[in-house]
């Protein structure tokens, strides 16, 4: 048990910090963050899979975040029939373009020694195939973006229920760190960072421009939920009869029926929210606790000590008869996964798809500093990690802002330098994050809870 | 005619914003590519450093401003940059100095560089919005122009014009002479030479004599001259704003990395390639096809490769290409 203290004390610590935000601004304001530390979580779990066990460096998670959020479009939008009439068959026809790209090249690349004719053959096919895709596609985008383009202009996705996306989105991400996989893990570690970043980047630009998948920059607004909607809640019987009842010493203080009246509507709306928001950490707890035992079961077992074995000396592993490449290429795909089953949970909280708010700064760099602060290797520590960083990175405005007034309280309202620091206080989360990540990588770089070995 | 009228659209719309774009990537390239060599890291902080340089210059542009001095003709920016170099300089070896160096003397691995390097990025990036703000500004005086190309029609009697901004012609002037300096001062003197020595071997170099701690310094100054002009020329024909500058760090890598990582003359060269690949590749050909061809031939579609949005994918994807096919770049770099 005494191994556990400070896991129990730092878990205590971040519940604790939560109920104070929710005490003093609002508890729908500490369950959002609550919600989106959750995400993180999974996030952290995800990438502490590939830096933690097995020392991959992937900058890349924005990507598999974006296309796990895709998924909840392609999986749970219903399909807009008149888009598939008119360019249905194009998409489909310039699917199957792809697939024969792909046997001939591997095709080519089987039957053919290695040689400059390969080499030149290889890249007429992929070339001819390129401008044969382009030359289907564009008259089925042009029909398909042109069909109610203030609304849809979109394919639309199966119409199928939304908690099928977290499973559609992990095996999307997986699936693509499968291809990235095969082309990069090759390379050096640094090497091996920025390849994936900028790839990541190639993936958010797609999904960006293409519009007749998701709408684009447009965003797709209005997905569906796994939880009730507000505005049900707050016309039906049973929540206000709750409502009343958890508050009825509250309301019971109050003597007229109008003001009454009014109060428990408030409290209505309010609960309304909290409700909803309730729900959603319900959902969310379960996946980051299913991950936790998973990984955590993984992490003890043979297949861990492998990895571990793996990433602190390649060549012994090697030696021992491991194979290095495909181990490698298993965890990078099951990370993957589950960053993209995070970020499938994320576009469902919000119930938007906006792909021009990836960028590797939110979804690359943060996600590794909670990482590298809760604890590399240890799952504990990486979802400890994602909490504080959330955390940190949400109320580090307010914060600043109290220390901002705390400190220039002597200046004028009108003074120059205090004015100019409180417009700029949003920008303290990046000095807080920074900071912390130097300290910690300076002080306690293996994380907050260190990475245990147990042995058996 | 037609054929000089082809040539010159090619040259107005893709050559010379090539070139420009090119230099202000290949000053950038430079500066990763020599901390990597020497100090034997990816710099995740590249372009917020180069936004932070810049960042002096813009406050100092519009001091200078204000008391009304200026070049006349040139953009005052130009003044300011010894200013804002020297506390580029400073701020850099401040990074270095506490934060750098404990892991330098530890010899951590590269990863662990790059995650602080990250670290560094966080802070600068806070840094240039708590002082400056994250707004877009222009910071453009002087001249716009060299050759407009109306001016340019009525001289030569074309259908097609050249337009050719000054910032664009100073941009290229700038990058040519600030290079040249450095390979010779890299390739012709004696701290030059230990510089590459420290690169290809530590400790061979350390056996002869040379000083670690001036070989770091000597790379940060020269580094934190590199950024800012290629930041501040960046500012110049552009605009300048913070965000675009961390952006601007990905296409600067790839061009690094195509050119050859460690080595400075590929990352000159690999800036040149990835901003015309970008270019050339996002470029509707329409007009300038429909020059050479009969008119009953001309083309109804743009003839564009790619939309100009995937112009960064196009940067990524060289990149990809080259470490797939040869990691170590088009000029030999560190062997990876």
């Amino acid at each position: 048990m005494r191994n556990y203290k400070n896991v129990i004390a730092a878990y205590s610590i971040m519940i604790f910090l939560i109920i104070l935000v929710g005490i003093f601004q609002s508890w729908s304001i500490a369950l959002t963050i609550l919600n989106y530390c959750l995400i993180s979580a999974v996030m952290t779990i995800g990438a502490n899979i590939q830096w933690g066990y097995a020392g991959l460096i992937n900058f890349g998670i924005m990507g598999y975040t974006a296309l796990g959020g895709l998924a909840v479009v392609l999986v749970s939008v219903e399909p807009v029939k008149k888009a598939w009439q008119v360019g249905g068959l194009n998409i489909l026809a310039c699917i199957w373009i792809i697939v024969a790209i792909i046997f001939v090249v591997k095709f080519i690349l089987k039957r053919f020694d290695k040689s400059k004719l390969r080499n030149y053959s290889v890249a007429s096919v992929i070339l001819g195939g390129i401008i044969l895709l382009r030359v289907t596609a564009a008259p089925g985008i042009e029909a398909i973006e042109s069909v109610d383009p203030a609304r849809t202009g979109f394919l639309g996705g199966m119409g199928l229920p939304v908690l099928f996306s977290w499973i559609f989105g992990a095996l999307l991400a997986g699936s693509l760190a499968f291809v990235i996989g095969k082309i990069a893990l090759g390379l050096r570690a640094d090497y091996l960072a920025i390849a994936t970043l900028l790839i990541a980047e190639i993936i958010v630009s797609i999904i960006k421009h293409e519009e007749w998948l998701a709408r684009g920059v447009k965003n797709v607004i209005g997905l569906k939920r796994p939880a009730p909607y507000e505005i049900d809640l707050q016309t039906s019987e049973w929540f206000i009869n709750l409502v009343t009842k958890f508050n009825s010493s509250k309301l019971n203080l109050i003597n007229s029926i109008s003001d009454k009246q009014e109060a428990l509507n408030q409290m209505v709306i309010d609960a309304s929210s909290v409700y909803v928001k309730l729900c959603f950490t319900g959902l969310f707890l379960t996946v980051v606790i299913i991950l936790l035992i998973v990984t955590q079961k993984a992490l003890y077992s043979p297949w861990g000590r492998k990895m571990r074995a793996i990433r602190d000396n390649e060549e012994a592993a090697s030696a021992m008869g491991k194979n290095i490449v495909k181990e490698h290429l298993f965890i990078f795909i099951l990370g993957s996964a589950i960053v993209g089953l995070a970020g499938a949970m994320m576009v469902t909280n919000d119930g938007l798809f906006t792909p021009g708010s990836y960028r590797p700064m939110r979804y690359t760099f943060v996600i590794w500093v909670m990482v590298i602060v809760g604890g590399t290797g240890n799952n504990f520590g990486a979802i400890l990690g994602g909490f504080v960083v959330w955390f940190l990175w949400v109320e580090a405005a307010p914060i600043a802002l109290f220390l901002i007034n705390l400190f220039t309280s002597h200046l004028p309202e009108t003074n120059a330098v205090r004015v100019h620091l409180i417009e700029s206080a949003p920008y303290f989360r990046f000095l807080v994050i920074g900071i912390g990540l130097l300290l910690i990588m300076r002080y306690r770089p293996q994380g907050i809870i260190p990475e245990k070995i147990i042995k058996q | 005619m037609d054929f000089l009228n082809a040539i010159i659209v090619l040259f107005n719309f893709t050559v010379i914003p090539a070139l420009a774009y090119g230099s202000q990537l290949a000053l950038g390239a430079i500066f990763v590519t020599l901390i990597y060599a020497v100090l034997r890291f990816a710099n995740f902080a590249t372009g917020d450093m180069m936004s932070f340089g810049t960042m002096f210059a813009v406050i100092l542009t519009y001091y200078f401003q204000s008391l009304g001095f200026g070049l006349g003709v040139l953009p005052t920016a130009l003044l300011t940059i010894p200013f804002a170099v020297l506390m580029m300089i400073l701020y850099m070896l401040i990074i270095d100095k506490f934060v750098f160096s404990y892991y330098r003397i530890k010899k951590s691995p590269p990863v662990q560089f790059a995650m602080v390097s990250v670290g560094v990025m966080f802070v600068t990036q806070a840094l240039i919005r708590i002082i400056i703000g994250p707004s877009d500004r222009r910071f453009l005086d002087g001249e716009k122009f060299i050759i407009k190309a109306t001016e340019f029609k009525e001289m030569t009697g074309l259908a097609e014009g050249i337009t050719l901004k000054s910032t664009q012609a100073i941009t290229i002037i700038v990058t040519l002479i600030v290079v040249s300096i450095m390979f010779w001062f890299l390739n012709r003197t004696k701290t030059g030479t230990s510089m590459r020595a420290y690169s290809d071997n530590e400790d061979l170099a350390l056996l002869s004599g040379i000083d670690p701690k001036r070989v770091v310094l000597i790379t940060w100054v020269i580094a934190g001259i590199l950024a800012t002009i290629g930041g501040v020329l960046y500012g110049l024909d552009k605009s300048y704003r913070p965000f675009v500058y961390f952006n601007n760090m990905l296409p600067i890598f790839a061009a690094a990395i195509v050119g050859g990582i460690g080595n400075p003359f590929g990352a000159f060269l690999g800036g040149y390639v990835i901003a015309f690949a970008e270019i050339f590749v996002t470029y509707a050909y329409k007009r300038f096809i429909s020059y050479l061809l009969p008119e009953h031939l001309e083309p109804d579609s743009l003839l564009q490769l790619l939309s100009t949005d995937y112009k960064f994918a196009v940067s990524f994807s060289i990149l990809v290409i080259v470490l797939l096919i040869r990691p170590s770049g088009i000029f030999k770099g560190k062997v990876i």
